[in-house]
């Protein structure tokens, strides 16, 4: 079992060298997508920026909590759309009957599809969010502890492991249709968007939504809460890591996705 | 040993009628039809055995070669390959085969082959002293020196296929589906593909499969062609068997095409 | 003309075909709209009196942006265009007897109206239904309507005719990625597609609002919303004019241009 975990290991981290210096031969288009990249979600930042220009604070949260909370949702997606492209692009993959090669290969599928494709230009991003996390650390009062940091890496892992289910369930409807997946957009593009302000502020139905159906609350809102000092309860800090529970019917949707390839060949 | 007994495959297709008020109906309720791929399929294919699956688009090769390579499941039927049943344990099934698709690349089309080579040998885990004895003697037979340190990009088609074959062998499987591993290619490269591939089978008694629609690689490379059109088996035994007089190998086939109606 | 209204129509066709793709367009656009507002909504509660517009106009902007998305958002530009300059396929192109350039924009402009026509009219509805201020307020008058539909179609000629732009300038750079990205970003955030123009501070504003990003979505969703009315109507509407007129004058001639220098270059 230990072997095969560093083997695996060991095979992905093949996988990632290998896109890497395939990216490096379009350096200036590499560059550019990275810009590219930073711009769009600068975008949004200014969205917010001008919006605070405006009004002092939104439901009780500061421009520099707002910064703070947009910016961690941004790094967990970054991270998870930097390693997990694979998944994003799966339509192309089956469209292109490059699944078919993955099937004859004597590896774990998940880990060739996600060795597929590893998207560094998302540093562009990532780069943006640490930015705005830094401005947002640095001009909010907030009263730091080792259980914050923890309770930060945790948002981190979570969020990244929640974005990653996502995007599973995207891949893994792929196998049933190409068609109008379009909607799969509100729960990942949608929600770097809107996950910028703490989910408190749509309301209670949507923060229901958000913590039994999809749960972004737990990566997002309840630990926030805790690193603002609105609650001290030390349950809020191991909140993040409840999305990793989030993962497990992304993988058996998965499962039942490939067995339905299996069956239909298509 | 490969066989493949009474197996049959149908996919459900769905199906409209042309018109935006059938287009409409069809957002809501839809028609499927049922296309029968594979229709009582049997044969066997013994160890170090060369053969030639052809049939016309559609006849149903593909769906026989995704079931042996395990990608596909039968809705009847019984295979094995070396006693493995292939969809039933895809990992330990397919180590023991190789695959060209000769439209789709598998090597990384932005890094140096050998990149990819090397990529595979972690993906099969191939033990070094093998995989130098493989690259080394795939790099003689198919004359890779110079390609190995070229991106993939900047091979020509012939250059590309000759990587891609090696590709799949760098493992050694026992058993090699070439899926029409000479289409596009000029003269030259057919020419050397197809007498690597008889090589092959000599000197390792690899099993081959071999689809494709150029019937001079059936002529160079197998005595054995197994025939399907419309998911059914309509010959399974060599081309002496079909030829009549002096007539060429693609006239040859196309009458028995138009025979089964096909 | 003929042909390039055939070509409308063949554009036009291909792109109502994709119905499923329509329908989850749909219900994306209807979720994006609906969490707008819940913003809006929370900002409104943090202090209405620094609110620019009235609740019912931003709200019926947004609606009215989410069903027309296709008409305005500069990133639903087409592949196969960029795709066949960088290929060099636009040689078959040239031999048409079709200005490329009118062809282009005749088709963007289909594929923008096939787009939203199968898509507004759900969205229009269920938003005209939901309750007030949070849905879509009716138009105030016939003149404020018809001034709305002439404004919107100007605006999608203009958002095309910056598209052609970034195309015909594909010719000329070697990143035509990077390019266009940069430019949609700017044209996202200047148009308004992020916040709407009056949530800018006011000398920003002042500025943004002469330049030709503010001849797309802002002024028909404005007008609509009477958030635009009586004689400040005038100007914008002239600028969206002159700028209709500056791009397409532009990227007309730089498309010949360019076509000279392809002819020469063989490609």
């Amino acid at each position: 079992m230990k072997n095969m975990m560093r083997k695996s290991f060991k095979l992905y981290s093949h996988y990632v060298s290998i896109n890497v210096r395939g990216m490096m031969q379009y350096k200036s288009s590499f560059v550019l997508t990275m810009i590219g990249q930073f711009l769009v979600s600068f975008n949004v930042f200014l969205g917010i920026y001008f919006m605070f220009q405006r009004f002092p604070s939104v439901k009780g949260y500061s421009y520099s909590e707002v910064l703070l909370c947009f910016s961690i949702m941004l790094m967990e997606f970054s991270l998870a759309e930097c390693y997990a492209r694979g998944f994003d692009a799966f339509a192309g993959m089956v469209r292109r009957g490059e699944f078919d090669r993955v099937m004859v290969r004597p590896r774990n599928e998940i880990l060739q599809v996600l060795g597929s494709k590893f998207e560094l230009t998302r540093i562009g991003r990532m780069l943006q969010a640490v930015v705005m996390f830094v401005y947002g650390i640095m001009n909010s009062d907030i009263h730091w502890t080792g259980s914050k940091i923890i309770t930060i890496v945790f948002m981190l892992l979570g969020g990244t492991a929640l974005f990653t289910g996502i995007f599973l369930i995207y891949a893994a409807l792929c196998f049933f249709t190409l068609d109008g997946l379009e909607f799969m957009n509100v729960f990942t593009d949608g929600a770097r968007e809107y996950g910028k302000y703490p989910v408190g502020i749509y309301g209670k139905r949507m923060l229901q939504f958000c913590t039994f159906i999809v749960p972004y609350a737990l990566v997002q809102y309840y630990p926030l809460l805790y690193l603002l000092d609105r609650r001290t309860s030390m349950i809020y800090v191991f909140i993040p890591l409840l999305a990793f529970l989030f993962l497990i019917p992304c993988y058996a949707l998965w499962r039942f996705g490939v067995r339905h390839y299996k069956s239909s060949g298509s | 040993m490969i066989t493949m007994k009474n197996v049959c495959k149908s996919y459900k297709v769905a199906r409209r009628n042309a018109g935006f008020k059938e287009a409409c109906k069809s957002l809501f309720h839809r028609e499927y039809e049922t296309i029968q791929a594979l229709n009582d399929v049997s044969f066997t294919i013994n160890e170090g055995e060369m053969v030639g699956y052809i049939g016309p688009n559609g006849a149903g090769k593909s769906s026989t070669i995704k079931i042996l390579s395990g990608i596909l499941t039968p809705d009847s039927g019984t295979c094995t390959v070396n006693g493995r049943v292939p969809w039933e344990n895809r990992i330990q099934h397919v180590k023991n085969i190789g695959v060209v698709f000769g439209q789709k690349s598998q090597l990384w089309w932005d890094v140096p082959v050998i990149d990819s080579f090397l990529l595979l040998k972690d993906i099969y885990s191939i033990p070094d002293d093998i995989y130098q004895n493989n690259l080394e003697e795939l790099q003689k037979l198919l004359d890779l020196k110079q390609l190995l340190r070229t991106p993939t990009r900047q091979l020509s088609l012939g250059q590309r296929m000759r990587c891609e074959i090696a590709a799949s062998l760098l493992h050694s499987p026992d058993i090699l589906f070439l899926d029409e591993p000479t289409i596009g290619l000029d003269a030259v490269s057919k020419l050397a593909v197809r007498e690597f591939i008889l090589r092959l089978n000599e000197t390792h008694k690899t099993t081959v499969i071999l689809t494709t629609h150029d019937m001079q690689d059936i002529e160079a490379l197998t005595k054995r062609i197994i025939l399907v059109g419309k998911g059914r088996i309509l010959l399974d035994g060599s081309l002496a068997d079909i030829k009549e007089g002096n007539a060429n190998i693609d006239e040859t086939v196309a009458q028995v095409y138009r025979s089964y109606d096909i | 003309m003929n042909k390039y209204l055939s070509f409308f129509r063949l554009r036009f066709a291909m792109g109502m075909q994709y119905r499923m793709a329509a329908f989850a367009g749909v219900i994306t656009q209807f979720v994006w709209g609906a969490m707008e507002i819940l913003i809006y909504t929370a900002f409104y509660d943090a202090n209405a009196a620094a609110f620019p517009m009235t609740f019912q106009a931003t709200a019926t902007y947004i609606w009215l942006q989410q069903a027309f998305l296709a008409f305005f958002m500069a990133w639903f530009m087409e592949e196969e265009i960029f795709d066949s300059i960088i290929s060099g396929n636009i040689a078959y192109e040239l031999c048409r007897p079709i200005r490329i350039y009118n062809m282009w924009f005749a088709r963007s402009v289909a594929n923008r109206l096939s787009r939203a026509i199968l898509r507004c009219f759900p969205i229009l509805l269920i938003a005209a239904f939901l309750s007030k201020p949070y849905g879509m307020s009716a138009p105030s008058s016939a003149v404020n309507f018809i001034l709305f539909l002439v404004t919107m179609i100007l605006g999608l000629l203009v958002t095309v005719s910056f598209c052609m732009l970034v195309y015909v300038l594909t010719f000329f750079t070697v990143s035509p990625q990077g390019l266009r990205i940069v430019f949609v970003s700017m044209v996202e955030f200047f148009a308004g597609a992020v916040i709407p123009l009056p949530f800018f501070p006011d000398k920003i504003r002042e500025v943004l609002e002469l330049l030709p990003f503010a001849a797309m979505q802002n002024v028909p969703l404005r007008i609509y919303s009477d958030d635009l009315s009586g004689i400040a109507i005038v100007k914008p509407v002239a600028l969206q004019i002159t700028w209709l007129i500056v791009l397409t004058g532009v990227g007309y001639n730089l498309c010949r241009y360019a076509e000279k220098r392809v002819r020469l270059q063989g490609g």
